[in-house]
């Protein structure tokens, strides 16, 4: 809407993931770059293992040890959040960047009701009394469409279905009203029945109150239907981003043609996302220059030696690709 | 839950009844009572007399039968060492042994849970790698080796605990003596509640800290962390509660073995308990107090079990659902 002029909510720049392994450091994200706007959502897609959770992980400051982030910066609201002391990145999580887990089965602690739950984390963010608190969860509950919420909220989690149990993990996330909800495959554990109807309450409650959102997905067919922009991860680093319908419609990125490439299959079979031959690199052996230069169609010879940067194609638009790079395509004519 | 009590309550009557049998088997066809009872010099037709009064000629159903009903009331026969009811014998020694397990097991319970939270949350600290390694000498050291080591040191080295019987003891109501309420008794319980405990302790220490670090790793822990609940939350309120319920059983099942294992340390540091009483009637050949005790045994075993299910039903919400569904 008023796109460039208002300054982004969560401000990723040049972000680096690593993981010290017995076998030298893996760099599970390397210069990874992106902005999230207020309300707006964003998809990320990529192959399993490309980096996204590690990417939801790093934002929210949740990287398992011994992984770190070894550089770059993350900013929410123009303030750096990614060097917090963990006690303030404590009150960073859940009252203003909330998150949704894969699994609804095993994401809430089997031996407290929905009610504790919702109200400990109500509580813990706001000054309220356990009464108020209780009925803002009941409200919550109400919203995200669990029925005869005033009466179930006293369940234990295991009396709930997965489809249910995933509006209670959202209404856990979204309990003390985040900026930010990152979502990270919130439907690929559920049954196909219920998927659109979870992505229908995260985007409208999220909408309603103004919180953005990050969608991780498989799923192309969802980040069609859902997603303002979508970001596209391949081995840890940032291959495409842009608005959802351009990319989807033009891909600039050869393996983001390959993805789009890929949508009419996925209805059925969200697992498999690339049709493209070959697989993604392991992180200990990814190629010098273009992560992507062995599958790619269209590699050329600076693919194979320097790693091209996200460059800016306008209108919201970037890529990482030497093909859209003049001095080095006009290398190529002239050779 | 009712239907759930009374359902264990029929499976620990079961458990006692075929104890009973080996038991009675032990009783009638180890040695021969009569032998036991009126030594070598009685003649033979005392002999068939006694046996007679005894019951001894009637069809053995019958036999394991009064062997049962008399059990049941506490009634374990004579003992052939120190004829005396054997019921009397057990209850005079029994307070000894009580007051050692509940010691040892608290012991082992209260610093294994502590220790095993620590390690687990401390988990690369240079603090939670001494007690790892210092629990793997505890765990492979035998109980008596760990007694006379703590006796050397303790009682005879520095001379600050004693090593040998209960200290002075109180008399309360006609049943029970009691060592905590003197400063004897309470000195002399140390060195034995830590020799019975140590292996316990370090066993539940061992589990506590497996478990959580298992817990730590779940979904809901993650997900209770990024809702930005504080620590202590997430640590004792989400994750510790969650290594209960295998910790309760495992620890029930330690005390058993706690008040079991007694007899060691019963021997080594002279503790007049049960244990001592059993070791002393198998040199013997006491049957009839051998035969008890082996039902008391397996009777703790099996109220500790009881008790085991019933919390365990109280911490975990999923088992009464369960059941409830089972039951309609
Ligand atoms: N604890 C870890 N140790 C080493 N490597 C890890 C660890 N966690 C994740 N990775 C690596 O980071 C990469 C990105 O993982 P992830 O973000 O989970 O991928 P996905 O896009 O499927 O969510 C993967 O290649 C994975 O092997
Ligand atoms: S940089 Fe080269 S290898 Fe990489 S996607 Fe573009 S054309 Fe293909
Ligand atoms: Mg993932």
């Amino acid at each position: 809407m008023t796109g460039a002029m208002t300054d982004p909510l969560l401000s990723v720049r040049d972000l680096v993931v690593e993981f010290p392994t017995r076998r030298g450091t893996l760099r599970a994200l390397d210069r990874v770059s992106f902005d999230i706007m207020p309300g707006e959502v964003l998809g990320m897609v990529g192959e399993s293992g490309a980096g996204k959770s590690i990417t939801g992980a790093s934002i929210i400051g949740l990287i398992e040890p011994p992984g770190r982030i070894a550089g770059g910066e993350i900013r929410l609201k123009g303030e750096r959040i990614d060097n917090l002391r963990p006690e303030a990145m404590r009150k960073v999580r859940g009252r203003r960047i909330g998150m949704v887990f894969q699994d609804p089965l095993t994401s809430l602690n089997p031996l407290y009701t929905v009610a504790q739950q919702l109200i400990e984390t109500i509580r813990t963010h706001m000054d309220v009394s356990e009464a108020e608190a209780r009925k803002r969860a009941v409200a919550l509950l109400d919203r995200v469409g669990i029925p005869a919420a005033a009466r179930r909220i006293d369940d234990y989690p295991h009396h709930f279905s997965g489809g249910m149990r995933q509006r209670v993990v959202i209404a856990l996330a979204l309990c003390a009203e985040p900026e930010l909800v990152i979502a990270d495959e919130p439907t690929t554990a559920l049954d196909v029945s219920v998927q659109s109807q979870i992505i229908e309450v995260l985007k409208d409650i999220c909408a309603e109150r103004g919180a953005a959102v990050m969608l991780i997905t498989h799923d192309m067919g969802v980040i069609a239907e859902t997603a303002d922009r979508v970001a596209v991860l391949y081995a840890g680093r940032m291959a495409e981003i842009g608005p959802v319908r351009e990319v989807i419609t033009d891909a600039l990125h050869p393996y983001t043609a390959g993805l789009m490439g890929s949508i009419p299959t996925l209805t059925q079979e969200s697992d498999r996302l690339v049709q493209i031959p070959g697989a993604m690199p392991r992180l200990h052996a990814i190629p010098p220059g273009c992560a992507f230069n062995p599958r790619c169609e269209k590699a050329f010879a600076p693919c194979r030696e320097t790693r091209p940067e996200l460059m800016d194609r306008g209108n919201g638009r970037e890529v990482a690709c030497w093909l859209y790079d003049t001095v080095a395509t006009g290398g190529m004519r002239n050779a | 839950m009712i239907a759930f009590i009374i359902r264990r309550l029929l499976q620990s009557v079961i458990v006692m009844i075929a104890v009973a049998a080996v038991s009675f088997a032990l009783f009638r066809f180890v040695g021969d009572p009569i032998y036991s009872m009126l030594g070598q010099e009685a003649s033979i037709s005392d002999r068939e007399e006694l046996r007679d009064r005894l019951g001894l000629n009637d069809p053995i159903v019958v036999q394991f039968a009064r062997f049962l009903g008399n059990a049941a009331q506490g009634d374990f026969g004579i003992s052939y060492r120190l004829q005396m009811p054997v019921a009397e014998l057990i209850l005079q020694r029994l307070p000894a042994t009580m007051e050692l397990a509940l010691v040892s097991a608290t012991l082992a319970f209260v610093t294994g849970l502590g220790l095993g939270v620590y390690t687990a949350l401390r988990r690369r600290g240079i603090l939670s790698n001494i007690i790892m390694t210092a629990s793997l000498i505890g765990v492979s050291l035998p109980t008596f080796l760990i007694g006379v080591l703590l006796i050397w040191v303790f009682a005879v080295e520095l001379r600050w605990l004693p090593s040998n019987g209960r200290g002075a003891v109180v008399q309360i109501g006609n049943w029970w003596t009691t060592g905590f309420l003197t400063t004897s008794g309470r000195l002399a319980l140390i060195l034995p509640a830590i020799t019975l405990g140590l292996y316990q302790m370090t066993l539940i220490m061992r589990l506590v800290r497996a478990e959580l670090l298992e817990v730590l790793r779940t979904d809901y822990i993650k997900f209770a962390r990024a809702r930005g609940l504080s620590a202590r939350a997430v640590n004792f309120g989400h994750a510790l509660k969650n290594t209960l319920v295998p910790v309760i059983t495992i620890t029930g099942l330690q005390l058993g073995s706690i008040i079991a294992f007694a007899i060691i340390t019963e021997t080594v540091f002279n503790w007049p308990g049960v244990g001592a009483l059993f070791i002393n009637s198998v040199r013997f050949v006491d049957v009839p107090v051998m035969s008890a005790y082996l039902m008391m045994i397996a009777l703790i075993f099996v109220v500790i079990n009881l008790i085991v299910d019933l919390l365990y039903y109280a911490v975990d919400p999923r088992l009464r659902v369960d059941r409830a569904a089972r039951s309609h």
